[in-house]
């Protein structure tokens, strides 16, 4: 019962990604503009990277959803790395109150 | 110094990529201290170092969601995690957050609702500064009483305790939350998400500023399970949000790759920092960011009622906004060395 409890948060909480509007923001949506990226200027990954924005914002989006996650997890690994190096106990913490 | 600066390949404009880094850190460092994401804080951070304003928002969603993950990730292996709760909440959020969206547009038709929102937003702060150091009041009026009686001070009390009665309220489905320590109807995380969901909707904010104090004051949770389980809502809606803003055109993945360096050691410091900082020092901290932020609201509304001090107050209000990203980061990061630097000695003994 409980593997599938956690089967169906699981589901949830994938299918909740994709709810439309819920971008978080402080400021007022962004304008209905269409912006194209200058690629005069560009050579190598960053000509590649904006004619990718220019071409298909789909694709440009995908990969921008993936390597956020991905970079963050990486990142995060290595700081552990560093945080356990120095020798901080990362597994623990005492109850602080209620 | 050619070197210190980079052209962002969608924007356009050249950027002094250390400024992003700092920026990261500092958000890095309260993002995954208190919990949240922390637009408020870098918009006009990102504003102040060149980027435009419809591509400021964008890229700060963008690297909140990689922030998000790395505190979440850190939190979750101390435990600080409610993951049954954090989707149950999800559910009500999004819910929430549809209905105020709906509202606000429906608002807008009749006009003047910016005003309003912006006094809502307000008063919205003001109340949880309220209801955060009323909560500390409470408590050292406890002790001061306990200890006057000649009683032992229960380290783990809380000052308001409005969960309390909250929990009595016993509609099934009754759930249990392990991480959270908290036994209660399912309904009342659902409703206080939906709530605070509804008001993240009107005000047009993520809403992390304000689920974190629900989670302490109505649901139970401990301040951080709180701060953690809300971290988890933010790394998903952050991840909802960069992908409808990238889609937009609006995100520069460039500058929020920068800022996630510094928000990987920031959320790491800050998250850590929860572990030396208690309950209650969390709480305080909190409430004076709240206090900062509403200051920040009322000094960009000013200008409606003295058009004359408009770039004055403007100005004023990212300074303040700065000044309290730097010293809240400063105050957290010595905070972590302290207590780093005991636990080590300890461990030397």
């Amino acid at each position: 019962m409980q593997a599938f409890w956690k089967k169906i948060y699981v589901l949830a909480g994938l299918a909740l990604v994709w709810v439309p509007k819920l971008a978080i923001a402080a400021g007022e949506k962004a304008d209905m503009i269409v912006i194209v990226a200058d690629t005069r200027r560009l050579t190598g990954w960053e000509a590649w990277w904006a004619n990718l924005y220019n071409e298909s914002h789909a694709y440009f989006t995908a990969l921008t959803v993936i390597t956020i996650p991905v970079v963050g997890l990486i990142l995060g690994l290595l700081a552990d790395v560093v945080m356990k190096h120095i020798g901080i106990d990362l597994s623990s913490r005492e109850l602080a109150e209620h | 110094m050619d070197w210190l600066y980079v052209l962002m390949p969608i924007s356009g404009v050249t950027i002094f990529w250390p400024g992003l880094v700092i920026l990261g850190l500092g958000v890095g460092i309260i993002g995954g201290f208190f919990g949240m994401g922390g637009a408020w804080m870098v918009t006009p951070g990102l504003n102040i170092l060149g980027f435009p304003m419809a591509f400021a928002i964008g890229t700060d969603v963008a690297h909140m969601a990689g922030k998000s993950l790395i505190s979440t990730l850190r939190h979750g292996k101390f435990g600080n995690v409610d993951y049954k709760l954090g989707f149950i909440m999800l559910v009500g959020t999004i819910v929430g957050f549809e209905v105020g969206a709906q509202m606000i547009m429906w608002l807008e038709r009749l006009g003047k609702v910016d005003f309003y929102v912006r006094w809502m937003y307000i008063i919205l702060l003001a109340l949880i500064a309220w209801m955060v150091f009323a909560d500390v009041f409470k408590k050292r009026k406890k002790e001061k009483e306990l200890r006057a009686a000649g009683q032992e001070v229960d380290k783990l009390a809380t000052g308001i305790e409005w969960h309390k009665t909250l929990h009595k309220i016993k509609i099934p489905p009754m759930m249990h939350f392990k991480a959270a320590q908290i036994y209660c109807t399912a309904w009342l995380p659902i409703f206080v998400s939906f709530l605070t969901g509804w008001l993240a909707g009107i005000l047009g904010i993520g809403g992390g500023l304000i689920r974190m104090p629900a989670l302490i004051y109505f649901v139970g949770c401990p301040t951080h399970v709180a701060v953690g389980t809300d971290l988890f809502e933010v790394m998903i809606s952050g991840l909802y949000g960069a992908g409808t803003y990238t889609y937009k055109g609006r995100t520069e993945l460039v500058a929020a790759l920068i800022m996630l360096l510094g928000a990987a050691v920031g959320a790491q410091i800050g998250t850590v920092a929860t572990k030396y900082i208690k309950g209650y020092g969390i709480r305080i901290a909190f409430g004076l960011a709240v206090i900062g932020c509403g200051l920040s609201v009322i000094m960009k509304l000013l200008p409606r009622y003295i058009p004359t001090w408009k770039t004055l107050l403007d100005n004023s209000a990212t300074v303040l906004v700065l000044g309290l990203v730097s010293a809240l980061s400063l105050y957290i990061l010595v905070k972590m060395i302290q207590g780093a630097r005991q636990e080590l000695a300890m461990k030397n003994k």
